[in-house]
């Protein structure tokens, strides 16, 4: 069966490439207008850069990362179309699927490193094909920029490895502190994959998070990725009855737990880690998910303008809304155009530098890097009310 | 109570595998080759059952025996292309066994160009959600449709292979394939005819399972596919009864290893126990030594 997925992971390999560059009208872009002010326009850039993306395009995680190939592609569009690197400079993106396969991932990244020689990756979508594959990069010389890897060590990983999305310790104990706050939780359940770096590090602050607001663990499960049946697991939950079952899950499976959940009569309180945080979750589960509580690095109805311009663009070019994976996705883009802006170079190690001093305005709120290049920037704890994420409490 | 509904979440998950599991046993039992096409047909068979619900706004009692329907000439089709042609060459089994792993990134990747990889739903509210009033446990009337639709359609696949001229002849291919066709029997039609009923029952297993939860990806096939495979080698590689009963035994030793408060090792102890049966019976828990599969 692993060879199975070593020929499909081949194919993928042979037919995903695709080479990039939108045009789009001109327009001048909101963000990176405070990055046209601190640095200068570039004048030692080839006429064309190139960067590479590893995204998950296909299998399983594939909602993700054909979310996140939408959110780079609007801002590329963008910064060729406002000339930000410069007259006739352009900014080009080689796209690989990584195709939610962690094999998969270490082949592609070896090919943008080794044969496309690119400054930057941006990707990949899954910590765990973070934890195979970026240490290529790294090896390397090549800056890394997570736009979605929210496990703990994803930059520990070595210092060309950056991410931009809200690791889960940053956000799941804002969220269980405000639902304790809010919702007088004093009991909760866990549930996570086994098998994912993502899912077991966000059971672990959420049970850390519990403990630290007097919330009793009273019952703890695992799974493991792949499986759609969950009832076995459910039932030994419902039997401790708790007053909120959180889920650290990948949205695929979160949709099965929190709809078998339901229809084995739970009543209490969801909560839920990244993974849920997508409009298809709450689609796809109805009146099951609502109230459903879960942290985000960006909310859809965040009053920041840079969001509010992020997403109107988005809508206009796609049709649909963006979700935070386009959101982080989008920014990740603009970050790594921006230390190339700021570093006026293609060396790898002058964008490295250049990107962990980078400060900036963007959809995500004020972005800085912290010393071991995590980011740093204001979350928000979010509430499904009738099939949307709202901010909790500010309804 | 907690343990009733235990053994009732291993029922009808069990259905499930078994349902699947006929098919590859099916298949295997009068050709001798696994065709791992199976789950790529199984997928289909879901989204056959999605569009003619929500595309052709038929009643959903009709999702059945049209995917039933699709499915089988789906498979009918894969025999065709994938399995006669080198048969006819004389290859080996093996690369028979390749060429079905070729056809499901076909059918698998061509769903993918036409469905899109965003999972597509029955329409919310249209399958009964509520769990079934006044009973010790909880079960949804959708679980229990799809154990009886299995259990009947497992009973009439029995039948089919034990009782009937056509069962009788699909024995004789699997005996001897030349010999078969010596004595009179249309060796080509028989093996179209198990290919289409193993489709047909891959397309009832998925339209089943998106039935039950309610999420069909292009990938679906994927997760039950290694459960299939399990669930005939515990069973006795081609012997149907053996796919029968692997598939409850597999969904039991599942639910009860999580029950019994272990779901962190549900997988190790699955596997452990499959090895230690094959260690004692390496034909599975129901086959018997050579000879007489199917």
């Amino acid at each position: 069966m692993k060879k199975w997925i070593w020929v499909f992971s081949l194919l993928a390999l042979l037919t995903a490439p695709a080479l990039v560059s939108a045009q789009m009208p001109t327009m001048e872009s909101l963000i990176g207008a405070d990055i046209r002010q601190t640095c200068p326009d570039p004048t030692n850039l080839p006429d064309t850069v190139t960067i590479g993306s590893l995204l998950t395009l296909t299998g399983g995680a594939s909602v993700f990362g054909v979310s996140q190939q939408r959110g780079i592609q609007l801002a590329i569009a963008e910064i060729n179309n406002s000339a930000f690197l410069g007259e006739g400079v352009t900014l080009e993106v080689i796209f690989e699927d990584s195709a939610s396969d962690n094999n998969q991932a270490i082949a592609a990244m070896t090919k943008l490193v080794e044969e496309d020689r690119v400054i930057a990756v941006i990707g990949p979508t899954l910590s765990r094909e973070a934890f195979s594959a970026d240490p290529i990069a790294q090896d390397a010389g090549v800056v890394v920029l997570a736009v979605s890897n929210t496990a703990n060590g994803i930059t520990d990983m070595g210092d060309f490895i950056f991410r931009n999305s809200l690791p889960e310790a940053s956000v799941i104990p804002g969220t269980v502190a405000g639902a304790v706050d809010q919702l007088g939780i004093r009991s909760a359940a866990i549930i996570y994959a086994n098998d994912d770096d993502f899912t077991v590090s966000g059971a672990n602050v959420f049970r850390e998070a519990f403990e630290a607001n007097g919330v009793t663990v009273v019952a703890e499960e695992t799974y493991a990725t792949g499986d759609v049946d969950f009832n076995a697991q459910l039932t030994n939950i419902i039997a401790q009855n708790p007053d909120a079952l959180a889920i650290s899950a990948l949205a695929v499976e979160a949709v099965q737990i929190i709809l078998q959940a339901r229809a084995q009569g739970y009543q209490g309180v969801l909560m839920g880690g990244n993974g849920l945080n997508s409009p298809a979750v709450l689609q796809q589960t109805g009146a099951d998910s609502e109230g459903l509580i879960v942290g985000a690095a960006w909310n859809i109805g965040s009053p920041n303008e840079l969001s509010a311009a992020f997403k109107a663009a988005f809508e206009n070019e796609y049709g649909n809304l963006p979700d935070q994976f386009a959101a982080q996705a989008y920014t990740g883009a603009w970050m790594i155009a921006s230390a190339i802006r700021c570093a006026d170079s293609t060396d790898s190690a002058a964008v490295r530098d250049a990107l962990a001093a980078l400060e900036m305005e963007t959809p995500l709120g004020f972005f800085s890097f912290t010393e071991d290049r995590n980011p740093i920037h204001d979350p928000v704890v979010q509430v499904n009310r009738g099939g949307a994420f709202a901010v909790l409490g500010a309804e | 109570m907690n343990l009733i509904q235990q053994l009732v979440n291993a029922i009808w998950l069990g259905s499930v595998y078994s349902l699947f599991a006929l098919g590859y046993a099916l298949v295997f039992s009068v050709l001798g080759v696994l065709n791992l096409a199976h789950s790529a047909v199984f997928m289909w068979g879901a989204w056959i059952g999605l569009l003619v619900v929500t595309q052709l706004t038929l009643p959903l009692w009709i999702a059945v025996p049209a995917a039933m329907l699709g499915a089988g000439l789906i498979s009918v089709a894969l025999e065709r292309t994938a399995f006669a042609p080198l048969r006819a060459r004389g290859a080996p089994r093996i690369s028979q066994l390749i060429s079905s792993i070729g056809a499901s990134f076909f059918l698998v990747n061509f769903a993918q160009l036409l469905f899109g990889t965003n999972p597509e739903r029955f329409p919310i509210g249209l399958i009964p959600a509520e769990a079934i009033p006044n009973l010790p446990f909880r079960v949804t009337p959708i679980q229990v449709v799809i154990l009886m639709v299995s259990v009947v359609l497992m009973a009439l696949l029995n039948l089919l292979v034990a009782r009937t001229r056509l069962g009788q002849r699909m024995r004789a291919v699997a005996f001897n394939q030349r010999t078969a066709g010596l004595l009179g029997v249309n060796v080509g039609a028989i093996y179209m005819i198990t290919f289409f009923l193993a489709g047909a029952l891959a397309g009832a297993a998925g339209v089943l399972y998106g039935l039950a939860f309610n999420q069909i990806t292009p990938f679906i096939g994927d997760a039950i596919a290694l459960k299939g495979l399990t669930v005939i080698v515990l069973g006795g590689l081609g012997n149907i009864q053996g796919a029968l009963i692997g598939g409850f035994v597999v969904a039991a030793l599942e639910v009860f290893s999580v029950a019994a408060g272990g779901s962190n090792y549900r997988d190790a102890i699955v596997f452990t126990l499959l090895f230690l049966i094959l260690l004692v019976r390496p034909q599975g828990l129901v086959g018997q030594k050579e000879q007489t599969r199917a």
